[in-house]
């Protein structure tokens, strides 16, 4: 089988597209997994798989503004999309407040749903920055954590919404 | 004044990478010039092995292949017995056990070719119940099918019955259970015969992946190195396997040359890596008419698997914790862990005890009944307390107080108002409302002499420039090891948090502190990076370096002076058992655990009979693990404990067809989400225990052993019917309630 790693390996396709803010071009094969391709291809290995199936949100990345499971999208469908990762997340210095919300108020434990369930929550709050407890739980349904039961993630957003309340 | 570390919840060592995505996990781990490695399994439950066919569609020349043939030393995985073979060579016991190993730089090519291998096997009959192994229809383990068989005697029950105003028996069962860590496990290995066998993986044991990879190649341990990459959760769920993989990983990377990573797939890792064992308890209890314990008669049964593995030490913890926080004068345990053709079942958080503490306080609640007491008065009749002997013989020296426990917990979720107010409400209504609760203890490390015997060995190193490093085998995977130790330090050392660092656990660097397992991390290893931190101000101390109270500058003056004047500064701390501990291992009698946690957990259910959809409303745990050292660590250990425990108890069915799980996806094995759970309402009691770091005792497992049977208890209260078995899915409940209702109209 072809190395699709090689620039013009027979069947793969080039597809452009911003991600966290780069335009890039991504040469892969048209099913490949977008969860995949980002992580090989531009090492953004903050994207993790938990199921391959779109049930755990491990893999959760931004397409479009939309909160999406990335091992469900082929490469072919991300031609002109504008895709952020958890690498977007933070700025160089800066972590953004539900990060820091995160690390003060116990939301990650093994982290391996963090970067997932993060973007998650980032996602929820620039839509609607003040969010119910009800609202952020229906906002999180699609990313499963085996190890904090939920509650203190759900506390750390809620926190992330008061930002006098954030420890650094 | 320095700010008290003990008690504070300082954020996450590593809090940092993880929300960042920067945490390098196993799979984010790339060597150059690496192979994919893939497993080929047996596609039946038990047979004799007759011939490997290769498809000719592969190009078989570009890969490496391995079978038993290959592997240099003992085909085995070294644990407490070595008859669970590495890879296959002859025969089959369990379906999905490893027979071939592939590996190309390709990893879709890879997975195609595992397609492309055909394994002929010529059937035998396998079992698949605990019923038929015990009544040996095929003997498929040595001469009896028994893989560990054990007797707990205290009084004399025979004695007993006469003299019961009431004999209450009842018989509960509990399923296997995925431990379901969101990180599939996965390894990568470099091995050769000049430079030995490296694996870097996602494990919480790296010396017992160390001792397994030893036996495998025989190689001296000098030889094997194993680096703990950041774990993204492993419940014991990667404790024994990941010895498995390691060794799969080494042997392709042995034959081919190359580093080789093996990452499971989900549906791969939940088919073929370990689950909780199922278990059946048989119950039979005397009791006086108001409502004393007599007698206790426990008859438990786990269901092992194929392989020995762990499961005599899940029985010996799952037997022990069968009678529970109760005082009673005469108490028989039985209880064997038995063979049979389904892939063998592994350490799960609890370890045999939520199991046994499931039928125990099912079955409590039965016995309150028939003796007309209400479920928490019949209990406080009964509660041990401090003098009192525990039913292996061990005199409880803490000052636990269950009663004041319980009435805590009852307080804190309003028990008895809303017991009193769902049985006015609930016979108009169709969702019924339940409050339940279960009161138990867990022990923390392990069991008996198990400490003794592994002498465990932590390390304090301090640098010239005043940086304190924490050497142990004790890994990350969650659970919050690093952030503790720290603390843990930093106290005994009268530094900050941010002073010490704690060492990535490499068999080339860290000392062996044990497995990270048994509730042990904190209580025992913490209690070594307490005395080897003491050991480092000792050193400076005794050399006049450091005065008896000093600042944090001070002691970085004192440590560039020891390495100056003296040397290296490093402390070692080596596990010495408490006196007046004892242990007797022949009897089962003694000291089983150094200390205990302890606990009351209340669950209000709503249970919707149209639907039969069952939903936890309210959670309330009150324990008591000594001295919380990070509240916010702790509490997330318990809310994570009973979300696992929610799902043991109402929504994690393993569903078994010939020894092999069926539905091995997270599409239909149901976790809790953000949806399922109640508020988790969390408290401590703290009453600090001498001989653990600071006064800390153990946590991690405790939460495991109450949830389920207090839910159940609850849906008993909402809905009056008595539900023996879990998962208790919506199913069950459709068929329990319709059964009661056909008895009505009957």
């Amino acid at each position: 089988m072809p190395d699709a790693r090689l620039p013009d390996a027979p069947g793969t396709i080039a597809v452009h597209c911003r991600v966290n803010g780069r335009q890039e071009t991504l040469r892969d094969y048209p099913m490949a997994r977008l969860l995949d391709t980002l992580r090989e291809k531009l090492h953004l290995t903050g994207i993790k798989e938990g199921c391959g199936e779109g049930e755990c949100g491990a893999c959760s990345v931004e397409l479009n503004g939309k909160l999406v499971n990335s091992c469900l999208i082929p490469i072919a469908q991300v031609e002109g999309a504008e895709i952020r990762t958890i690498e977007g997340v933070a700025t160089k210095e800066q972590l953004n407040i539900v990060q820091q919300a995160f690390i003060s108020y116990g939301g990650a434990q093994c982290g391996i749903c963090t970067p997932g369930m993060v973007l998650a929550a980032v996602n929820l709050l620039e839509q609607n920055n003040h969010p119910t407890e009800p609202e952020i739980r229906a906002a999180l349904a699609g990313n499963l954590c085996r190890c904090t039961g939920y509650m203190k993630i759900f506390e750390s957003i809620l926190r992330a919404c008061d930002r006098t309340e954030v420890q650094s | 004044m320095r700010h008290p570390i003990i008690g504070e919840s300082v954020p996450r060592k590593e809090g940092r990478e993880k929300v960042t995505g920067k945490a390098l996990y196993t799979d984010d781990v790339t060597f150059p010039n690496s192979l994919y490695g893939v497993t080929v399994r047996s596609p039946i439950a038990r047979g004799k092995i007759r011939a490997i066919h290769f498809n000719p569609t592969i190009p078989w020349h570009e890969f490496v292949v391995v079978t038993a043939k290959d592997i240099p030393g003992k085909n085995c995985i070294a644990l407490l017995e070595d008859d669970q073979p590495c890879l296959a060579a002859d025969v089959v016991n369990h379906p999905e056990e490893p027979i071939v190993l592939l590996a190309h730089k390709d990893k879709y090519l890879a997975e195609e070719a595992r397609r492309a291998v055909r394994i002929d096997i010529d059937p035998l009959p396998a079992i698949f119940t605990m019923e038929d192994s015990l009544a040996c229809k095929e003997v498929i383990w040595r001469k009896d099918n028994i893989f560990k068989s054990l007797s707990v005697d205290k009084g004399e029950v025979d004695a007993a019955w006469a003299s019961a105003d009431k004999i209450v028996e009842g018989e509960y069962e509990t399923g296997a259970q995925e431990q379901l860590y969101i990180e599939p496990q996965g390894m990568i290995a470099t091995a050769n015969p000049s430079e030995g066998v490296t694996v870097w993986g996602s494990l919480q044991c790296p010396y017992y992946v160390h001792k397994a990879l030893s036996a495998i190649f025989g190689l001296p341990k000098e030889k094997i190195r194993v680096v703990q990459l950041e774990t993204g959760g492993g419940f014991g769920g990667k404790e024994e396997y990941p010895s498995m993989i390691a060794a799969h990983a080494a042997l392709l990377a042995w034959k081919s040359g190359k580093p080789v990573k093996i990452i499971y797939d989900r549906a791969e890792d939940m088919v073929a890596t370990t689950k909780r064992h199922p278990s059946r308890t048989r119950h039979r209890t005397a009791v006086t008419r108001d409502g004393k314990l007599l007698a206790m008669d426990i008859d438990f049964t786990l269901d092992g698997g194929a392989y020995l593995t762990l499961s005599p030490v899940v029985l010996s913890r799952g037997t022990i914790h069968a009678a529970g926080p109760y005082n009673c004068p005469n108490v028989r345990i039985r209880s064997r862990v038995v063979a049979t053709n389904m892939p063998p079942h592994g350490a799960f958080r609890g370890f045999g005890a939520p199991q046994s503490v499931f039928a125990l306080e099912r079955h409590l609640d039965q016995v309150a009944k028939a003796v007309a007491l209400a479920p928490d008065e019949f209990r406080r009749r009964n509660f041990i307390r401090k003098g009192q002997t525990l039913a292996v013989g061990q005199v409880v020296h803490e000052e636990i107080d269950m009663s004041e426990l319980l009435e805590r917990a009852l307080k804190l979720s309003d028990y008895r108002a809303k017991r009193d107010r769902f049985a006015r409400e609930n016979p108009t209504q169709t969702i019924k409302r339940g409050i339940g609760f279960a009161s138990f203890l867990h022990g923390a490390g392990f069991t008996g002499s198990g400490e003794e015997y592994l002498a465990s060995v932590a390390d304090v190193e301090a640098t010239p420039e005043g940086r304190v490093r924490v050497y142990a085998a004790s890994t990350e995977m969650g659970q919050g090891t690093n952030t503790i130790f720290s603390q843990i330090a930093a106290d005994a050392l009268g530094l900050d948090y941010a002073d010490i660092e704690v060492m990535q656990p490499d068999t080339a660097q860290v000392p062996n502190s044990g497995p990270t397992v048994a509730s042990r991390t904190c209580m025992i290893v913490g209690k070594l990076v307490e005395t080897a931190a003491i050991g480092i101000k000792e050193s400076l101390q005794r050399h006049n370096f450091l005065q008896e109270r000093y600042d944090r500058q001070a002691f970085v003056a004192a440590c560039r002076r020891y390495h100056d004047e003296v040397g290296p500064l490093r402390a070692t701390s080596r596990y010495s058992p408490p006196p007046n501990i004892h242990w007797d291992e022949h009897l089962y009698r003694g000291d089983a655990y150094g200390a205990y946690g302890w606990a009351v957990y209340v669950a209000e259910v709503s249970v919707d009979t149209a639907t039969y959809e069952t939903r936890v409303e309210d959670f309330v745990a009150v324990q008591e693990v000594g001295r919380v050292i990070n509240p916010v660590l702790a509490a997330g250990q318990v809310e994570g404990g009973v979300a696992q425990g929610i799902g043991f108890a109402l929504y994690e069915k393993v569903v078994w067809q010939e020894g092999r799980m069926i539905n091995n996806q997270m599409t239909n094995y149901i976790m809790p989400t953000s949806m399922d759970l109640p508020p988790i309402r969390v408290h401590f009691e703290e009453l600090p225990y001498t001989r653990g770091p600071a006064g800390a005792k153990g946590i991690g497992e405790l939460p495991l052993d109450g949830t389920a049977p207090a839910i159940i208890n609850a849906i008993e209260n909402a809905t009056g019917i008595c539900i023996r078995r879990i998962p208790m899915t919506p199913e069950d409940l459709m068929a329990a309630l319709d059964a009661t209702r056909e008895k009505a109209i009957a």
